[in-house]
């Protein structure tokens, strides 16, 4: 299996080719376009700034060939907020392969610290949860009433093996509030999507490859994709 | 893990430093047992110059699959750049950062706030008056804990890893009074190290100090608390924990 990671100006993205190693593949660091399109995975990782990397994606044309791919795709961290609508970090616009806006934690209580680090219990019960908009969420729904407006008991492939509570790693300032693709929510400060999925796009808020066992589970789940 | 010459090591009051084993191995095996993350600090690099061995910093990132921070010896950004290269999921800085506040300022800006933990090794007098040190808790300086604290943040620090010179390696707890006025003044996570000795230890420094997240070393290496029990420990007593 070629399993590829975009090469761009954001850090931390060897954390994912180490990851990807102890599963046993040896994945491909790369920003030329045949290779990424030939690819049986693609890895969109990173941690960084929006506005600076929609850039260089733009200045490299590499925002149309993410547009393009066709084979799974995991953006992590980064990679997924730059795979939808719009930013607030930079006011920039991105990818928009998710139709949703990207916003900043707006802390409430001295305990609400941003960045949001650490580790947070994942909700994976739901093949997507039927919301309809963020207003409604943030004004009507608690995170405990989430549960009743699940229709779909499914879990999604990407956590086959992952259960509800489940603990992952997350470094973030800015989150993609819960939308008609979310497959994973977390709460910190409100409830947020910690997962997408759309058509072959998916994608992580918290970091897989610094997961643990769980990461793990996520990241051999993406790699046994349809 | 304070590492000194490729090796685990830990003080007690910062000096008579006992072996505790390869740090490589020492770190897969407290992420298997569930630690939530790992702390690197080359102990003598900033005494005696020496920079932390980026190779180390590359095995590690090859073989665990939790978040790390590496200290020791970073004065400069290329400094951090190599870690972070090297797979390292935050740098912490400390003499280097007393010596020129800016570094905090170069760091946060460069790679942002998440990478950068500033550690600060302060001693309490008898009045009462915390002060920071610089070299491993081997020169005073004119800083203030509390105020030095403060200037990190408003520089952009992610975290603060306060370590106690005078809770250290005597294993009665942590300085939760100061843990508390830290955390409660500040809006950026406080960890907690030097004086775990027992399960109560951290529970306390959690309920009391107030602290975000808790830091020890010679109670994991030695096997006098073990990580599952201790989190179990945690958990019966109320404390979110993985």
């Amino acid at each position: 299996m070629k399993v590829a990671i975009i090469k761009y100006n954001a850090g931390n993205i060897y954390s994912v080719v180490h990851a990807l190693k102890r599963l046993g593949v040896e994945p491909v660091l790369t920003d030329d376009p045949a290779e990424l399109l030939s690819a049986d995975r693609v890895l969109f990782p990173g941690q960084g700034e929006a506005r600076q990397a929609m850039g260089y994606l733009r200045e490299h044309r590499l925002d149309e060939v993410i547009r393009n791919l066709k084979q799974p795709v995991l953006g992590i961290c980064i990679g997924q907020q730059l795979l939808c609508r719009h930013t607030e970090e930079g006011d920039v616009d991105c990818i928009g392969i998710f139709d949703a806006d990207v916003k900043r934690f707006c802390p409430e209580r001295h305990e609400d610290k941003v960045p949001c680090m650490g580790w947070n219990g994942l909700r994976v019960k739901s093949e997507k949860l039927k919301v309809k908009s963020e207003k409604l969420i943030v004004n009507e729904v608690k995170s405990e009433e989430l549960r009743g407006n699940e229709v779909n008991e499914g879990v999604n492939p990407l956590f086959q093996g992952v259960n509800d509570g489940d603990y992952v790693y997350f470094v973030h300032s800015y989150y993609v509030p819960l939308c008609t693709d979310t497959i994973a929510t977390a709460n910190y400060i409100l409830p947020y999507s910690a997962a997408l999925h759309k058509d072959n796009f998916y994608t992580c808020q918290f970091h897989p490859e610094k997961s643990g066992a769980v990461g793990e589970q996520i990241l051999r789940n993406f790699l046994k994709l349809k | 893990m304070d590492v000194k010459d490729g090796q685990t090591v830990k003080g007690t009051n910062f000096v008579n430093l006992r072996e505790a084993g390869d740090p490589v191995e020492l770190g897969k095996f407290y992420s298997e047992q569930g630690a939530d993350e790992l702390v690197f600090l080359d102990i003598t690099a900033s005494h005696e110059g020496r920079k932390t061995f980026a190779e180390m910093v590359s095995r590690v990132a090859a073989t665990v699959n939790i978040p790390f921070t590496v200290g020791g010896g970073i004065g400069e950004l290329k400094d951090v750049d190599r870690l972070l290269n090297a797979g390292a999921d935050k740098v912490s800085v400390n003499s280097a950062a007393l010596r020129r506040p800016e570094l905090i300022d170069e760091i946060t800006n460069h790679f942002g706030s998440q990478v950068c933990v500033v550690a600060i090794d302060a001693h309490e007098d008898e009045q009462g008056q915390w002060t920071c040190y610089l070299n491993g808790g081997r020169i005073p300086t004119e800083r203030g804990l509390f105020e030095w604290a403060h200037e990190a943040q408003e520089r952009g620090a992610g975290e603060i890893l306060f370590t106690s010179m005078n809770h250290d390696g005597v294993k009665t707890g942590f300085a939760n009074e100061a843990l508390r006025r830290l955390s409660d003044s500040l809006s950026i996570p406080i960890i907690a190290s030097g004086g775990a000795g027992a399960k109560e230890h951290f529970r306390d420094t959690f309920l009391e100090g107030h602290s975000d997240a808790a830091l020890a070393a010679s109670v994991f290496h030695f096997g006098e608390i073990k990580i599952p029990e201790l989190k179990k420990y945690l958990k019966s007593e109320g404390i979110t924990v993985r």
